[in-house]
């Protein structure tokens, strides 16, 4: 199986240390950078999932017989 | 076998709703990538097994001898029913339950499209049967 577990972990890791850069930002008063690191943070998980997305768009369609 | 694999796809389940649910506090953008991740890792476990599922229907299908076109169409049907879902419970995941509805709309019309031939056959039989 080419997709395994860690691609959740990775994910919500991310998330965290988004979560937390955003809050330490935000207290030092930071806003433009916070939301720029909100935005690259969004970005990086999108890619990470957007590949899981075309595969699995292609896996149904060659197990449906979808042409 | 199958006892190991379904006790890991639970496991999996578990783990990504609790990573979910404690980032959607703070960052509820990225619980909803969690979300449509594990559903990804999860259909990609069972990916395999539902082909091989299907290859013995169609073996099955072959055997009986029945028209091969009806059964295509039932798994088309199927598959978009499928993806159909899956977009729409994310979106009404993510509360968006207007794109959801308009995600399902789409499928159901896709849906009767794929079965207008079926349709059309059974009318053809009808008619035959009347005359």
């Amino acid at each position: 199986m080419s997709v395994n577990i860690d691609l959740i972990f990775k994910i919500a890791t991310i998330g965290i240390l988004v979560a937390i850069l955003n809050r330490v930002l935000v207290q030092s008063g930071r806003e433009e950078i916070a939301m720029m690191t909100t935005l690259a943070g969004l970005v990086i998980v999108l890619l990470m999932v957007i590949d899981l997305i075309n595969q699995l768009f292609q896996t149904i369609k060659s197990i449906f017989q979808l042409y | 076998m199958g006892l190991m694999d379904i006790v890991q796809i639970v496991s999996i389940g578990l783990v990504a709703a609790i990573l979910a649910i404690t980032l959607r506090q703070q960052r509820p953008e990225m619980a909803l990538i969690v979300s449509i991740a594990a559903g990804l890792v999860i259909f990609f476990m069972i990916a395999g097994k539902l082909s091989v599922a299907i290859q013995a229907l169609n073996e099955i299908m072959r055997k009986a001898q029945l028209n091969n076109i009806y059964f295509t169409t039932v798994l088309k049907i199927i598959g978009i029913a499928y993806i159909t879902e899956f977009g729409s419970q994310i979106c009404k995941d993510a509360g968006e339950g207007s794109i959801a509805s308009k995600i399902e709309l789409a499928g159901k019309v896709l849906i009767m499209i794929l079965a207008l031939p079926i349709v059309l056959a059974v009318f053809d039989l009808i008619s035959s049967v009347m005359q």
